[in-house]
């Protein structure tokens, strides 16, 4: 049992061992508090490296092909923002190529150095901390909306020209699908229960002792 | 039993009890008054998120103002052989319905007109209501902010449109697109109604229910 406090609510309220696929929800809000994982860090460290490699092929292979009056262009991501950026919409350039590149970049390569970090018990400090900046890029990562929006790009010029999907198009694709399955298989709570303490003192002396979460006052 | 005609269960809050923004970890400071940092993860500890009704309000009106802006101004100037045509976003979604795909074109308003509003009105809806200390309709308000939380980032596709549109379409002379204002101010109401559902503390809406209850020791 692990006395918590909902993040959206303040209820207070313990969590049971959970068995594999199951989940602890908050009894007042109903805001998920816990998912019962098989191996969670494993897998995640698993989905996370696939989810690395499709970053990489997205970003560096071409996303589409324009063909127009004989003219043939393509365009990768950051080749999108880059001529935005030329035609001096920096501003613009710049949260693009935040959104659609650095933060889903930052996000990922983050929670893989975590993943990887947390195999050996205990993890030092740092650990912490890069996972913060993890949680704190991925509400700005949007691969998603990005690739939505480049579906209704296509709509609006497909009478102009013929397109034609690249291969990053495929592996922007499998990106989403794959970095989805992380933040489903992946409960922050297992890192942290591994990561060193920031007040060696205060750390629990003896693991599985009633309420080891709630720290004495100091 | 409060006026809500629902009971609310204890707060780490009120067991005196704060627990860690960043990693979860609840602990006991020793005076109310100043929280500390928390002794896992050594991120400052706060009982609710300092000054959040102010930051949200801020942030909401700035983003009402940029609202205007974002909407009257063009997103797109198209220049083929000559002739220039200006595009707001409204005038993008009449485009997408005009030219057979209206899917997209529901897509497109609701990502682009419907989101931004409704995530500045429930916004102010909540900030009102916790203001007040209201205590009815507490789930459909939790439910609410998890919606504007959940769904807010999509409100970006547009500016990803016409971002993927500008890098596209460069055939020059027969055609060139290039970007117009309106896309950075409504890419600073995106960005600026994120950052308020970031700063809301949706724990103060359980609190003043909390408060119109008797509490035992």
């Amino acid at each position: 049992m692990e006395t918590v406090a909902c993040p959206h609510c303040d209820l207070l309220q313990r969590i049971p061992p959970l068995a594999p696929g199951h989940k602890a929800r908050c009894a007042q809000c109903a805001e998920t508090l816990a998912v019962g994982r098989r191996d969670p860090l494993g897998r995640a460290l698993a989905l996370t490296m696939a989810a690395a490699l499709a970053f990489v092929i997205a970003n560096t292979a071409p996303l589409m092909g324009l063909s127009a009056a004989g003219r043939e262009t393509s365009t990768t991501i950051l080749g999108g923002a880059r001529q935005m950026w030329l035609q001096g919409s920096e501003v613009t350039a710049a949260i693009v190529a935040f959104c659609a590149v650095i933060a889903p970049a930052g996000h990922v390569l983050f929670l893989l150095v975590v993943l990887v970090a947390v195999r050996r018990p205990p993890a030092p400090r740092w650990v912490g901390d890069l996972l913060r900046s993890a949680h704190l890029m991925h509400p700005w990562s949007m691969t998603e909306v990005m690739m939505l929006g480049i579906l209704v790009a296509l709509v609006k010029i497909a009478q102009l020209a013929t397109v034609l999907p690249g291969i990053g198009m495929y592996a922007a694709g499998a990106f989403i699908f794959l970095l989805s399955a992380v933040t489903v298989s992946f409960d922050p709570r297992d890192v942290w229960k591994r990561v060193e303490w920031a007040d060696p003192k205060a750390a629990p002396a003896l693991p599985g002792r009633e309420g080891r979460e709630v720290v004495p006052a100091r | 039993m409060n006026q809500a005609g629902y009971r609310v269960g204890f707060s780490a809050a009120e067991a005196g009890l704060v627990s860690c923004a960043s990693c979860g970890l609840l602990s006991r400071p020793a005076r109310r008054a100043l929280a500390g940092h928390c002794p896992r993860c050594g991120s400052a500890l706060a009982f609710r998120k300092r000054n959040s009704v102010q930051y949200t309000w801020a942030l909401v009106i700035a983003a009402a103002i940029c609202y205007i802006p974002a909407n009257a101004l063009p997103v797109l100037t198209t220049t083929t052989l000559g002739s220039t045509e200006s595009d707001t976003i409204i005038g993008g979604v009449v485009f997408l319905y005009t030219s057979g795909s209206w899917p997209l074109a529901l897509i497109v308003l609701v990502a682009s007109v419907i989101i931004p509003l409704g995530k500045l009105v429930a916004l102010a809806y909540l900030l009102i209501t916790v203001r007040r200390g209201s205590v009815a309709n507490l789930h459909e308000r939790a439910r609410i902010y998890y919606l504007v939380e959940f769904v807010g980032r999509w409100s970006m596709l547009d500016v990803f449109v016409d971002a993927f549109i500008v890098a596209l379409v460069q055939l020059e002379p027969l055609m060139s697109v290039e970007p117009g204002l309106g896309v950075v101010f409504f890419m600073v109401v995106v960005v600026l109604t994120m950052l308020a559902a970031q700063a809301f503390d949706p724990r103060l809406i359980w609190d003043a229910a909390r408060r119109s209850e008797p509490r035992r020791g």
